[in-house]
């Protein structure tokens, strides 16, 4: 890490380019916790790639002072995977929605968290399609009328954080586009995991799903309906500190401290880094509270180290050193 | 072996033929490259079912392989067998009407009882019914002769009886006085760990080589003296091992790594076995999760700077569309090799086909040009790789690479290059002197932009699929912006032909008629006009390796022909294109859409048609 790299400001990765998302729309928030947590990862802006997809949270790397690419609706995790593959040296970002990421590019999406390639996915989640003008999306609560679905959806969602784990995903976190703080400390998390990150941020749509996360997000709520968790703390939440989450038999349960004998020392402390995903599947899914905070982040080998090692392998036992070498092997014969 | 019986043939064609699990193409490739060793010319083309193992003992699951060795320069598989060796009723069904009277047929008789020769769909028992009168016939118990030599060794009956296809291949070596050490070396090293099936296989290929001695199979063995080619160290290769190393030669000379990315696809996937096995020359051979994925990883390395490729078929290539219009927009270097089959959809997987050209060119939405090339044999899928990279690297440009099943599965001698000897590659990378660069600057000359990549400092940007201003590479809607994007990258792309080789003419330079082809057909082609030019008439061959664009002196050499035909394994794919192209031009087309090679009977009937018409 250089000198330099430690000098950068949050504006130093702000590109020219004027941001053209909707007055209000959470993106901008997002934006903003991405700038902040960029000159705190120790990487130099060079090294630095956003790749993103097609919908509104895709022109992000537009407005990003480092190397972008706004590729086709779906396919980033691809073509993130190609990047990284071809200079395992740089931090490489993915942007994408909840219709990029798991509608038209869910294919790509879980191939990405299974193969463990280190790239931090940032899932802009809305519920909606936004940049189509209004249509449900794989996320759209059931039974919800859109342009597309005016008798309301009949579609069941996926749960992003439950998609993740199931395919195997080493890390996932969920935080709020209301929580500067919270993202930006996510984001630089997310960045120091080795191995494919998938945050997923629960982003408000002013236009075409404004309020859809009202219930979490609004000052009055937000307290007694989020619970973030913390590696190594209890799950306590509540305006008053005094919730918390114990296990009852396989469900998780909210519990209040004091009543009916319960203390601290019966609150589940959060263990991020337990290989077994069964209770983070359970926070990923709980519906209320609903859990942001770092929830999964399990070390493993990441592809990319994987596929350096055979590198290395390969070179110490084949008998070619040059194209040359190969090109004159095997049963060859000489005419005079 | 060697006696005064034995008589010099100029060029002979062996197809072996049986089950799919019979190990038909291992007999063939063992065939050619013990031929090869020997000096021979030579030419190969395996025809496989698409089915891994089809019901046994049907048409459906024969599988072949045909090879042509000579004396004299051969350029085709051969149109005919002058040896067919029928490994049951099956195949002898599947390929009786390929072969001339008076040719000779190998039975291996065993494989010929009612049963067999029913399912085979035979009426009546072949060898009894007198289709086989007019041939030289050889009726062997080739699978109890082949039980009978591997007695004692202690194998079950399954791994006897699967030697039989060595036992058939010693016939063919004492007939044809091939020495048998090259399959010895093979076998020893494929079997090292499995003595008692490495002396089982050589037994039976002794066995085989003596039982054709004692039987006097031929009237006389027969042999083929080396084929007179050029000074050089040779290698048999087939053509999608051809077009792997090609790019790994590509990529060391140009100083980048290898970049694959790929979905498994017939005929394609050989291509990206070979380069997986070489990861430690910096190729990154990256199995995707589908044909997409194959593509965008693809591009997403380029981006990042390396030598980019993605390998596919003509469905493969249906669905990397999007993203290759992705890689025009963007302007970055990237190579799709698309071996082509038969189509449309799934069509024919494992038969060769030219019905990808109009995919290659115009597949995609909006005007969206690329460079489109051609490899004309399995030798030539190496230089086509190669400059295929070059393009895609020097004009910063996604660069179409079409093979076909024919060429990427056949093999032939190659006169192995060294990688000093081959043209530079310089990629057109963005120079640290230029100053205030912009992304879509470009070279005034080719137009080519200049390629910076993430990890070079003070050059971040952006780039992706929206339009882009001409010189900043932002995203613009403006209208005047756009259409002269779109001519500029139409523009491009016709530059190329500044730096490419003129179209060359085989044959006669001018004349009565010029045979027009591309692709894989260059040697049935070849082959065909030698056969039809004679002291009154003049036949030429333009057989193009760059379509698009096309050599400039095209247009100079059509003009001294009197006719132009144009012939391909599609309905009329290039001669549209020509027609656009070039239409000040007519052209008669000949074409064929079997799902198989060019024979040279119909393309010389086809030629002197248009010789001889009125």
């Amino acid at each position: 890490m250089s000198v330099e790299t430690l000098e950068y400001t949050p504006k130093d990765f702000s590109s020219d380019q004027e941001v053209k998302w909707c007055p209000g729309c959470g993106d901008y928030a997002i934006l903003k916790a991405v700038q902040k947590a960029m000159p705190e990862i120790g990487k130099k802006k060079e090294d630095i790639v956003f790749v993103s997809g097609i919908g509104c949270s895709s022109r992000f790397p537009y407005y990003m002072n480092t190397f972008g690419f706004h590729s086709i609706h779906g396919r980033a995790p691809a073509l993130a995977t190609g990047v990284k593959l071809a200079n395992p040296n740089l931090s490489v970002w993915q942007i994408t929605g909840d219709g990029d990421a798991l509608a038209i590019g869910g294919n790509h999406f879980i191939h990405l968290i299974r193969r463990n390639v280190d790239i931090n996915v940032l899932l802009f989640n809305n519920r909606i399609y936004g940049l189509t003008k209004g249509q449900f999306s794989p996320t759209t609560n059931l039974g919800q009328k859109t342009k597309s679905s005016p008798q309301g959806t009949i579609d069941n969602p996926f749960n992003p954080g439950e998609l993740v784990i199931g395919a195997n995903g080493k890390f996932f976190a969920r935080a709020t586009d209301t929580n500067l703080k919270q993202m930006t400390d996510i984001f630089i998390e997310a960045e120091k995991h080795k191995g494919a990150s998938i945050v997923e941020i629960m982003q408000n749509c002013v236009i075409f799903n404004h309020h859809i996360y009202s219930n979490y997000t609004d000052k009055e709520v937000k307290e007694d309906n989020i619970l973030q968790v913390e590696h190594g703390k209890p799950m306590i939440f509540g305006k008053e500190s005094n919730k918390g989450l114990v296990l009852n038999g396989f469900k998780l349960q909210v519990v209040t401290l004091g009543e009916n004998g319960i203390t601290e020392k019966d609150i589940l402390v959060h263990d991020a880094h337990e290989e077994d995903s069964t209770l983070h599947n359970m926070l990923a899914k709980l519906p209320m509270p609903i859990v942001t905070g770092v929830i999964r982040s399990v070390k493993d080998d990441t592809f990319e180290q994987r596929m350096k090692m055979q590198v290395e392998e390969v070179a110490k036992k084949s008998p070619y050193k040059s194209v040359d070498d190969l090109l004159v092997s095997g049963e060859t014969w000489e005419i005079k | 072996m060697e006696t005064t019986a034995v008589k010099q043939v100029d060029k002979v064609v062996i197809k072996f033929a049986g089950d799919s699990g019979d190990g038909m193409q291992l007999t063939g490739t063992q065939f050619t490259g013990t031929s090869a060793l020997l000096g021979n010319d030579i030419a190969t083309f395996p025809d496989y079912p698409a089915e891994i193992r089809a019901p046994q003992g049907t048409v459906a699951g024969v599988s072949g392989f045909q090879v042509h060795i000579g004396h004299a320069h051969v350029y085709t598989p051969g149109d005919s067998p002058d040896v067919l060796v029928a490994m049951n009723a099956a195949a002898l069904k599947a390929n009786i009407n390929d072969v001339a009277k008076g040719k000779t047929i190998i039975l291996d008789t065993d494989n010929f009882k009612r049963k067999d020769w029913e399912k085979a769909g035979f009426k009546e028992d072949p060898l009894a019914s007198g289709i086989l009168r007019d041939f030289n016939l050889v009726e062997a118990p080739i699978t109890s002769l082949t039980r009978t030599a591997l007695e004692g060794l202690g194998l079950d009956n399954k791994s006897m009886v699967r030697s039989k296809n060595m036992f058939a291949l010693g016939m063919v070596y004492w007939m044809f006085s091939r020495p048998l050490d090259y399959t010895e070396r093979f076998l020893s090293e494929k079997f090292s760990k499995k003595p008692e099936i490495y002396e089982g296989n050589v037994r039976a290929l002794k066995a085989g080589y003596n039982y054709a001695d004692t039987i006097e199979a031929l009237s006389s063995a027969a042999t083929i003296l080396p084929a007179d080619m050029e000074p050089g160290l040779y290698k048999n290769v087939m053509g999608n091992e051809a077009t792997a190393w090609g790019f790994l030669a590509a990529a060391e000379k140009a100083g980048k790594e290898l970049f694959l990315g790929s979905y498994p696809i017939t005929p394609a996937s050989d291509i990206l076995h070979e380069l997986a096995k070489h990861k430690h020359f910096g190729a990154k051979a990256f199995q995707a999760e589908d044909e997409i994925a194959g593509i965008t990883s693809a591009i997403g390395a380029s981006f990042a700077g390396d030598l980019a490729i993605t390998t596919t078929s003509g469905p493969g290539l249906a669905l990397k569309g999007e993203a290759l219009g992705l890689a025009v927009m963007t302007e970055l270097p990237l190579v799709v090799v698309d071996v082509q089959r038969g189509g449309p959809s799934t069509g024919l997987p494992t038969k060769t086909e030219q019905s990808d050209l109009m995919q290659a060119l115009y597949g995609r939405n909006g005007e969206s040009p690329v460079v489109v090339v051609a490899a004309k044999s399995p030798a030539d899928c190496f230089t086509m790789a190669y400059r295929a990279s070059k393009i895609a690297l020097e004009h910063i440009t996604p660069v179409v690479l079409l093979t076909d099943g024919y060429v990427a599965n056949g093999s032939q001698p190659w006169k192995i290059q060294k990688t000093v000897d081959m043209d530079d590659i310089k990629p057109h990378i963005v120079d640290p002197t230029m100053l205030n660069w912009k992304p879509y600057e470009r070279d005034s000359a080719s137009l080519a932009r200049y390629w910076a990549y993430p990890g070079m400092a003070g050059y971040e940007h952006r780039v992706g699929g929206l339009e882009k201003d001409e010189l900043t590479g932002d995203v613009s809607y403006v209208p005047e912006n756009h259409e002269k994007m779109v001519q500029i990258r139409e523009e491009k792309v016709q530059r190329v032909a500044d730096y490419i080789p003129d179209l060359e003419v085989d044959g006669a330079q001018e004349g009565d008629l010029l045979v027009i082809g591309w692709g894989g057909t260059y040697g049935s082609l070849l082959t065909s006009i030698n056969q039809c030019t004679s002291h009154d008439k003049k036949v030429g061959l333009a057989h193009f390796n760059y379509i698009k664009p096309l050599p400039k002196n095209t247009a100079e050499v059509f003009r001294k022909f009197k006719k132009l035909m144009v012939c391909e394994l599609n309905n009329g794919q290039f001669v549209r294109y020509l027609r656009a192209e070039l239409p000040e031009f007519e052209y008669l087309q000949f074409n064929k859409v079997q799902g198989l090679p060019f024979r040279v009977v119909e393309l010389t009937h086809a030629i002197n048609k248009v010789l001889f018409e009125k």
